[in-house]
């Protein structure tokens, strides 16, 4: 309760905002169509009502996002390429392939640079660096350049997702398996432990918190990275394709209804992996 | 982040001099063409020779990026510290703050262009947006930061609650807001480069990457992304360098 009441007052505050802002932004626009439609009579109330429920609005109110969400997503086929589910399951699909590949490299890069010395400082401040660059950037020729080798479809934008969480799981991992104390892996020395050892004995377990932690900050990576793949390739559908779609034709209620989608997509994979992490470090011990 | 000795730097400068002679012969000796991998010298050489675009290209986007960085990062300081006078007001804010940081906010660009306009404002209001999180709440963080006994030394000094924000809690959030201005960096460059992917006058990074990539000119895509992938580096340097030198104090800059 403690938490609920202050998070529900700011959410109905954000509401009300937003109404009253949608009514600001949409009334001159709304004036406009009044005055050519020769409707010199209207009322303020009618002037209100009828900003919050325009075609194209500068901002449509929450009420027109939620009925467009429920007519995109309820209401139409799942199958039809109308629908919001259709293009969602095409971003997860990518998100979550690009996941599992970024994942697996980083932790693997992870796993190579604390156990060769001469890869960690050559390859680590590159990696630290790489973070200051908008590799973002790089997505439009990714999809070009797999284009050139007639991969089409899903995996170059699935590459971009991968890409894009690769980097920050890998230095997470890093500076989960240097988290041991110095104290631990003295005492594997002591035990006489070989590297492999040291590595799934001490570092593994103990990097579980970092594991956790930075596959959240990957998967969220990975989905804005199918996101962006798909505005710079936007023929075969999904969320982002939705977005530039919606920009093209000022569609502003499908655009927003794309993105509350989205940010739903990405709410929910942080929040297993955020459940799964915590249900396993509490069932190991781990400090809260 | 102690001074580097020269063969700490040696072995990562090494490295990248490998892979950029091992990308012009693989280039070379296999004849990879142009529109899949220009070798690094062809890169080069297209850099030199278009100065002049890759300019106006840079002062399109920084200008979206800083104006959108100072706004944003101002805004999510000035509610962090007006929000923490309210723990009501932090329990519900924070929360929310933290969701929406794992968000695809890129996503908003479409709607900031539509409201902005092709020029640089709508970009910086992409950057605002993407920055203002993140500072609102690591400087919230930080600034619950300080220590129970400082406070109660300040509170003996009978220091009133504006000495306190500004000798104490201030100070001792640095670290926390200096953390946020270093990952907004990346997030500006970011979010202003795929806002001008949705639409620009003719002119930006982002837009000479996706405009480039439509006529296969690959050399001058990757022109670009070095350029981006300069500025971001020194924004990054720059905000760092600030930090060492307003928060020397701090325990990670002890030489060990």
């Amino acid at each position: 309760m403690n938490r609920i009441v202050p998070l529900l007052t700011v959410l109905s505050a954000l509401f009300a905002i937003w109404y009253v802002a949608a009514a600001l932004m949409n009334a001159s626009l709304q004036q406009d169509l009044f005055a050519n439609s020769d409707n010199k009579t209207y009322t303020t109330s009618d002037l209100i009502a009828a900003s919050l429920n325009m075609e194209r609005p500068k901002l449509p109110a929450p009420h027109q996002i939620a009925s467009e969400l429920y007519k995109l997503i309820i209401a139409t086929d799942p199958t039809s390429k109308r629908s919001l589910v259709y293009h969602a399951g095409i971003t997860l699909e990518e998100t979550v392939i690009g996941f599992l590949v970024g994942g697996a490299l980083g932790v693997g890069l992870a796993i190579m640079i604390v156990s060769v010395p001469v890869l960690e400082r050559s390859l680590m401040p590159w990696i630290v660096a790489s973070q200051t660059v908008p590799i973002i950037a790089l997505a439009p020729m990714i999809v070009v350049i797999l284009n050139q080798f007639d991969i089409g479809g899903i995996t170059p934008k699935a590459a971009i997702a991968a890409y894009l969480s690769f980097f920050p799981i890998t230095v997470g991992m890093v500076k989960g398996f240097r988290s041991p104390e110095t104290l631990h892996l003295d005492l594997m020395r002591t035990y006489s432990a070989t590297r492999s050892q040291v590595l799934t004995k001490l570092r593994a377990p103990a990097s579980l918190p970092f594991f956790f932690a930075s596959m959240k900050i990957g998967v969220a990576a990975a989905l804005v990275g199918a996101v962006v793949a798909e505005v710079t390739k936007s023929e075969d559908g999904g969320l982002g394709a939705r977005l530039l779609a919606g920009s093209y034709y000022g569609q502003t209620v499908q655009i927003w209804a794309a993105l509350f989608t989205a940010a739903a997509l990405s709410g929910a994979l942080v929040g297993l992996i955020d459940l799964v992490g915590r249900v396993t470090l509490k069932r190991l011990a781990f400090p809260a | 982040m102690k001074a580097r000795s020269l063969g700490d730097l040696a072995s990562p400068l090494l490295f990248g001099v490998a892979v950029l002679l091992l990308w012009e012969a693989v280039v070379r000796l296999a004849g990879v063409p142009a529109v899949i991998l220009p070798a690094p010298s062809a890169i080069a050489l297209k850099l030199a020779t278009s100065v002049p675009t890759l300019t106006a290209d840079f002062i399109q986007t920084i200008r979206g990026v800083l104006a959108g960085y100072v706004i944003g990062n101002a805004a999510g300081l000035v509610v962090a510290i007006l929000i923490d006078r309210s723990p009501f007001l932090q329990r519900g804010l924070l929360p929310l703050g933290n969701l929406v940081s794992a968000l695809p906010i890129i996503g908003v660009a479409p709607i900031m262009v539509m409201w902005f306009g092709f020029d640089w404002q709508s970009k910086a209001a992409v950057v605002v947006i993407m920055t203002f999180f993140p500072m609102l709440v690591n400087a919230a963080v930080g600034l619950r930061s300080a220590g129970a006994m400082e406070r109660d030394l300040m509170k003996t000094y009978a220091a009133d609650y504006r000495q306190t924000l500004g000798k104490l809690r201030l100070p001792a959030a640095a670290p926390f807001v200096f953390n946020a201005l270093k990952i907004n960096t990346t997030l500006a460059m970011i979010g202003a480069i795929v806002a001008e992917f949705f639409g620009t006058p003719t002119v930006g990074m982002g837009f000479r990457i996706s405009t480039e990539v439509g006529h296969l000119a690959i050399d001058m895509v990757w022109a670009t992304i070095v350029v981006a992938a300069v500025t971001g580096s020194l924004f990054y340097a720059i905000v760092a360098g600030v930090e060492r030198r307003a928060t020397f104090w701090h325990a990670s800059y002890r030489a060990r």
